[in-house]
């Protein structure tokens, strides 16, 4: 190099050569065809049967799909207007929808209540999905579900108000008594809430419902996506902390608790999900007092819930797991108490670790609620397998509906996975 | 293991060592189910000494030091650090660890929270300490050990040598009156092995008492008041360093000199 920089340069250009378009083998779609789709022959093989598969797939749906009919009002008008040709039924979509979503039984002029329920679940859940918002906003949060009760149920004002109240009270207690001794703010907290409810459950007068300023709609009503929606998001919400509960328990020192959550862990996860919702329809009234009718909506969480907790108490015991005993220690040598040295330091990096595994649990929470279908719940799957296929005018529309239900749980899914994606990405802070 | 070369002079006019006892020591022994890990350890140690313990491994050094606050528990004896007894008592226990400062060998920073708030995680949450306040005094330790302008990086960004240094300011956050180090320095590399020691030895010249399991005999020599020698759980032998390395009483720590030393 030295050698020919120094002397006897012999030729040098004068100007740059422009440049010339790389031959068509080396860009865009050909490339990449060449590169991605047929780079050996078993890949272009791969790539023509897929291609054959995806053919005979597209073929059949999409002409069913555009031909589509959405204006009839009967499965016999569409097969007319069809006359014979592929194509789907979707009015039934389109005449059923309202049923689809809020079950039959809902009163169709109180729609507006669920649909506001569920505009303010978004801002409700937003601060505690993305934490980066203003913490203040956790104050609609805490009130969110006794609205959206208000809301969906209506009846007397005075029910949330008490259950809200009740709540505030465990919360005092818990914030006053809970900083000398956690068992006593916890058991106080229960007592405190359960004093105000008792009290302002009997200070409600009877018959308040009948008149109050929205209709009451009772448990039994409730039906369709909504049900699906009111279930998942109510019992992940709860089964979260309830898990997070049960997993730090199975790890306690005190012999009682660690053995009353794994007792409570190995049962529930031996049982299926289904014979736990039976057991809520029919059985699960003995446990409570003789005389109070424990709502069904209510008695269908509790199970869901249970069955769930579980689940994700094991998927943070893996988290707990993961972690370095350093981190405890260090926690420890800090002077951080056991509250703290688990809020602060270990709950967040075994939360970490579990997202996936809460997510997968969660996911497939949601879906089982269609479950509840089986023990006469009119839920989107209950209301497609009674009302709508019985009735005279869609019975056989099976493709259509199904496909519907399908796309609708698809994207709450869909939503839920991609939102663990960003919130993986968003926490990942340690660089190794 | 090297004789690690300490340029600096080092100044020894606040090392003084009062006749006030930090930490006593009497007939404490320790088992790990059958396994008698610490026989008889009887230590006292005054206010402002620099105590390096050594040792072959496994001979019950860390866990003699994690018995100090409590990461160990003692099935016999009496360790009274700082004028409390440390008992089964979670008070006595809490209040020992915030007296306490520690820091371990593979640093355990928490890698969830920024530099700044591993260091005033400690002095919000256990003293309660004023939001702003505390950032300072994490500014002003993150300024002792050289690293302030890495403040709001996570701990997975940082070097072996800078963890550590970070590990030491959050323990000075709680304004320990005693450090312990569990071989702060045998997860790192020479250059960083340097930054560390040094960091300790500035420490020491401000008088805190520590006490330190380390390999490094270079800062055995030159900033230890005293040397603790232990194997197979019993303390063997203790001297000040001159006598400790020049003049070894027992076969023991003849042996294991000749080992560490190389030759
Ligand atoms: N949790 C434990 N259960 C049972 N035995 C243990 C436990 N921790 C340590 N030991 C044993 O106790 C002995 C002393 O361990 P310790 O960690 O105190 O040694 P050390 O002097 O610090 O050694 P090193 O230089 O390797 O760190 C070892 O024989 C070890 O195997
Ligand atoms: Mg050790």
């Amino acid at each position: 190099m030295t050698d020919q920089t120094t002397n006897s340069i012999a030729f040098v250009a004068d100007g740059n050569i422009p440049q010339s378009p790389p031959p068509a083998r080396e860009t865009g779609v050909v490339k990449w065809m060449r590169e991605n789709l047929f780079s050996s022959w078993a890949n272009s093989l791969l790539t023509i049967v897929a291609g054959l598969v995806i053919y005979m797939v597209l073929s059949g749906a999409l002409p069913w799909m555009w031909n589509g009919v959405w204006t009839t009002s009967s499965l016999s008008e569409c097969r007319e207007v069809l006359a014979g040709e592929v194509g789907g039924c979707f009015s039934v979509l389109s005449e059923r929808w309202n049923q689809l979503l809020f079950g039959f039984q809902y009163p169709q002029d109180q729609y507006w209540r669920p649909t506001l329920a569920f505009v303010l679940l978004f801002i409700a859940g937003a601060p505690v999905l993305f934490f980066d918002l203003p913490r203040k906003m956790l104050a609609f949060t805490a009130v969110y579900p006794f609205l959206a009760f208000y809301l969906i149920w209506g009846g007397t004002i005075m029910a949330p108000i008490v259950a809200f109240l009740g709540m505030g009270a465990a919360a005092f207690v818990f914030q006053t008594y809970g900083k000398g001794s956690f068992a006593l703010g916890f058991f106080g907290a229960i007592v405190a809430a359960f004093a105000v409810w008792i009290i302002g459950g009997a200070l409600i007068p009877e018959g308040a419902s009948e008149t109050a300023m929205l209709q009451a709609v009772p448990s039994r009503d409730l039906g369709g996506f909504m049900l699906n929606l009111m279930l998942g998001v109510t019992c992940v919400s709860l089964s979260v902390p309830l898990g997070i509960a049960l997993a730090l328990g199975r790890q306690s020192d005190m012999p009682l608790i660690k053995w009353i959550c794994i007792i409570f862990i190995e049962f529930v996860r031996g049982v299926p999900l289904i014979t736990l919702l039976f057991v809520a329809s029919v059985m699960l009234s003995y446990f409570f007092p003789p005389d109070s009718t424990v709502d069904l909506f209510l008695r269908v969480v509790i199970m869901i819930t249970m069955f769930s907790a579980a689940y994700i108490a094991e998927v943070i015991r893996g988290g707990l797991a993961a972690l370095p005993k350093g981190q405890y220690e260090a926690a420890d040598s800090l002077g951080l108490d056991y509250p703290q040295a688990m809020r602060l330091i270990i709950l967040p990096q075994a939360l970490k670790i579990s997202i996936p595994g809460i997510v997968n649990v969660a996911v497939g929470l949601f879906k089982d609620t269609t479950l509840v279908s089986v023990i006469s719940m009119f839920d989107l799957v209950g209301m497609i397998r009674g009302p709508i296929l019985a009735s005279t005018e869609w019975a056989g529309v099976y493709w259509e509906l199904l496909g519907a239900a399908a796309i609708l749980f698809f994207i709450v899914c869909y939503g839920i996975s991609q939102y663990s994606q960003w919130l993986e990405r968003r926490l990942a802070t340690d660089h190794r | 293991m090297s004789d690690l070369a300490i340029e600096r002079e080092i100044d020894r006019t606040k090392m003084s060592v009062s006749d006030e006892v930090a930490i006593q020591i009497t007939g404490m022994n320790k088992w790990y189910g059958q396994f008698h890990v610490l026989r008889d350890i009887n230590l006292t140690v005054n206010r402002g000494e620099r105590i390096v313990i050594a040792g072959p491994s496994g001979s019950g050094k860390s866990t003699m030091i994690r018995c100090l606050n409590a990461l160990e528990e003692h099935q016999e004896g009496q360790i009274i650090v700082d004028g409390t007894e440390l008992t089964s008592d979670l008070k006595n226990i809490d209040k020992i660890r915030s007296e306490v400062g520690m820091c371990f060998q593979h640093f355990n920073l928490f890698p969830h929270l920024t530099i700044l708030e591993n260091c005033t995680l400690a002095p919000i949450w256990v003293r309660k300490m004023p939001k702003k306040e505390a950032e300072d005094l994490a500014m002003h330790f993150l300024e002792k050990v050289k690293i302030p302008d890495q403040a709001n990086k996570y701990p997975g960004m940082l070097s072996g040598g800078q963890q550590q240094r970070v590990a030491i300011a959050r323990s000075l956050c709680m304004k320990p009156r005693i450090m312990l180090f569990d071989e702060p320095t045998s997860a790192l590399d020479p250059e960083m092995i340097k930054e560390v020691l040094d960091t300790m030895i500035e420490l020491a010249e401000e008088g805190m008492t520590m006490l330190c399991v380390t390999h490094e005999m270079g800062f055995a020599r030159q900033v230890a008041n005293r040397v603790i020698f232990m194997a197979d759980g019993q303390i063997v032998e203790q001297n000040e360093p001159e006598e400790f390395f020049n003049n070894p009483q027992s076969d023991r720590t003849k042996q294991f000199l000749s080992q560490i030393l190389g030759h």
